[in-house]
């Protein structure tokens, strides 16, 4: 990344020696992974540029524009609402957490044996290796699992203003008016923050915004259907990622603009593997940036990913917000409407993910499906084996991976992944 | 005849295994220690054999796809196939490796179904009993049948294996019978091999176990007392891997 960033850099307060290192792996993972890939389309540029100037071009946006005014939100999950950030005219960045990074800092103030990406969002922030972090004005939490709830506690004494957000944890009848209350909470904390009431226009707006963006995955979503499928999961999953930081309204024309070329493909009968190649929908916990690892091993053992069925993936973005009503009030209920559709496993009941799970199986016509969970999360692993149990009994294929971050694993999860393609190819 | 002959390979974590088979029968058999060139070692056992096709598995199989060309297969896929040659109405293979340990259950048409690996951590491994072996002064060999004299007087308390280790110095100190503590070690690995055969919820059939484990009577005899159920030994154990990856290449020609 050119040296006019270390500035930028410096003045954030980064630890310029642990993000020069930070930077070099990631190029080079990158490289490894993603270029090594066959049959890109021409449109995946997009998708290097941006992760080359990751750290670059998108960070000196957020810098320029808040000496413009515009306050920058970073936020650890799909139910931070964007809307209201972005009627606020802030801006909100998804905050990565997926790798580990100064280890040993990290288990000074969480214990070991704690979700790797809870820990990692630590360790970017120990180790001063995301300037994202500390662009943010404002750092949103949510008191979604266990894990995370206790954390925010921790974090609230290492970043300039954190806001946890409350969740309903089920979906009956209090839960909407809970949500809505946190919403509008929130919504206040947001005009305190950038000094600005929140309009019906703006709220109008800024909702047309995210849903154009969530129209764009969908579209690519549909594509991946096709029996010849037009891109790779590893740049389906990249694409889910950046959908968390990049300008939404850029992304948004870059996504169409991609699915143009995919069409293209499609019916030119291109591919970036053959028909016969075994289609595998993943499902489960989410995969922050830079956290590709299951996707890799799966990709290099004759498969294909055709869906995600996770926060970064479809079940973030499976549902549009309603923005029909004209006044405050209706646009605030659309928008927890939408919110609550999510069927997080931190939910309970969460009988619909079964369910969202089997018709995307069969939607994207899937041969097995890939639980994934991040060791020690319970709701998830919890979850998994009931759904494997379910999905078996539906004759769908269905194994459990339970990882973290580390590279010690590879070799043994790629035997299993690779006996459980042998098994849904015979 | 030249045609139907096809070769297997198995680079496991500690032995490397070869098998040559011509049609159903198995022409050549070795098992060698693995060496740090696995790949070459492998491959100079097969120096005397005529060309055909191969096919490899094992934690090193890469090494030979990657810079020989020859496809591979996972030990799971090569286990089932060589257990059911010799079994072919084995429900279950209980594979135990010298650093790991598998249950993989067929359906009825023989394929996988599902499997359990555990690839990380000594317990329940070959390993475990190789050093419990050396530490009471017992060779491998006649580790078992020791086991199998001893009574069962006492538990193993430790699940780690170097835990275990100490543990049994401290029994050995106290004059414990070494028999004795054979047994309640062989148990410890029942222990394991067991609950991973129950969370597999295996279909009814037969149980075959492979791997170097058994060609340990003690812990063949203590599984099938533990699970009440009978339970085979493959013969020549080690090499189902490298078996099964023979008759792959004998049915999946490469294309």
């Amino acid at each position: 990344m050119p040296k006019k960033y270390r500035a930028m850099w410096a003045e954030l307060g980064l630890n310029l020696d642990n993000h020069d290192k930070l930077l070099k792996t990631l190029g080079k993972v990158y490289s490894d992974i993603f270029l090594s890939q066959v049959n890109r389309p021409k449109k995946a540029e997009y998708l290097d540029f941006v992760v080359s100037e990751v750290h670059g071009l998108r960070v000196q946006e957020l810098v320029e524009g808040k000496k413009q005014g515009r306050k920058v939100v970073g936020t650890y999950c799909t139910f931070a609402p964007e809307e209201i950030v972005l009627a606020a005219n802030a801006v909100m960045v998804g905050l990565c957490s997926g790798a580990d990074f100064a280890t040993e800092e990290v288990e000074k103030l969480l214990p070991k044996n704690l979700c790797a990406l809870i820990k990692s969002s630590f360790g970017f922030k120990l180790g001063g290796v995301c300037p994202y972090l500390e662009a943010s004005d404002l750092v949103v939490g949510e008191n979604t699992c266990d894990g995370k709830k206790k954390a925010y506690e921790v974090l609230k004494g290492l970043v300039r203003d954190l806001y946890v957000l409350d969740l309903p944890h089920t979906k009956n009848e209090n839960a909407k008016p809970l949500l809505r209350a946190e919403f509008e909470k929130f919504k206040a904390k947001m005009e305190t923050l950038t000094g600005r009431a929140i309009t019906v226009d703006a709220l109008k707006r800024a909702t047309d915004v995210v849903n154009a963006k969530r129209q764009a995955v969908h579209r690519l979503s549909a594509l991946r259907a096709n029996r010849l499928v037009p891109i790779s999961g590893l740049d389906s999953l990249l694409i889910n990622q950046i959908f968390f930081y990049e300008d939404p309204v850029r992304f948004t024309g870059q996504i169409n603009a991609l699915c143009d070329e995919l069409d293209a493909r499609v019916k030119s009968g291109t591919g970036v593997t053959d028909a016969r190649t075994p289609r595998i929908l993943i499902s489960g916990c989410p995969m922050a940036v830079p956290n590709w690892k299951l996707p890799a091993i799966i990709e290099t053992s004759g498969a294909i990913i055709v869906g995600e069925e996770s926060c970064v993936g479809e079940r973030g973005t499976r549902n549009l917000v309603d923005n029909s009503s004209t006044t405050l009030d209706g646009l605030m209920d659309a928008l927890v409407d939408r919110y609550l559709k999510i069927d997080c496993a931190v939910f309970s009941p969460n009988t619909e993910r079964l369910d969202h799970i089997r018709e995307m199986a069969r939607h994207y016509k899937a041969d097995g499906v890939i639980l994934y969970a991040i060791q020690f999360c319970a709701p998830y692993t919890i979850e998994a084996i009931g759904i494997e149990r379910q999905l078996e009994k539906a004759g769908i294929p269905a194994i459990r991976i339970e990882t973290d971050y580390s590279q010690q694993d590879v070799g043994q999860l790629k035997t299993r992944v690779q006996a459980f393609i042998e098994r849904i190819k015979d | 005849m030249e045609q139907r002959l096809t070769a297997g390979i198995d680079i496991g974590s500690c032995t490397v295994k070869v098998v040559v088979l011509d049609g159903q029968s198995v022409v050549r058999e070795a098992v060698v220690d693995a060496t740090a060139r696995p790949a070459e070692t492998a491959l100079r056992l097969l120096t005397d054999t005529p060309s055909c096709p191969v096919v490899a598995t094992g934690y090193g199989r890469d090494l030979l796809e990657v810079h020989r060309n020859i496809p591979t297969i996972t030990e799971i896929k090569a286990h089932a196939l060589g257990a059911r040659l010799y079994c072919p109405s084995c429900a279950t293979v209980i594979d135990v490796g010298g650093q790991d340990l598998k249950v993989i259950c067929l359906d009825a048409a023989g394929k996988v179904a599902r499997f359990e690996m555990n690839d990380r951590c000594a317990a329940g491994t070959g390993k475990f009993l190789e050093i419990m072996a050396q530490r009471l002064g017992y060779p491998l060999a006649e580790f078992g049948n020791a086991a199998l004299t001893g009574a069962d007087a006492l538990t193993i308390s430790a699940m780690c294996t170097v835990f275990a280790e100490s543990e049994v110095v401290g029994l050995i100190n106290r004059g414990v019978d070494r028999r004795d503590i054979a047994r309640a070690l062989h148990q410890s690995v029942v222990k394991r091999v067991s609950a991973m055969f129950k969370r597999t919820d295996p279909l009814a059939g037969q149980v075959v176990v492979t791997g170097g484990g058994a060609l340990n009577t003690g812990l063949i005899g203590l599984l099938q007392r533990d699970l009440g159920i009978s339970i085979h030994a493959a013969p020549a154990p080690q090499t189902v891997g490298a078996l099964g990856c023979a008759i792959h290449a004998k049915q999946s020609p490469r294309e």
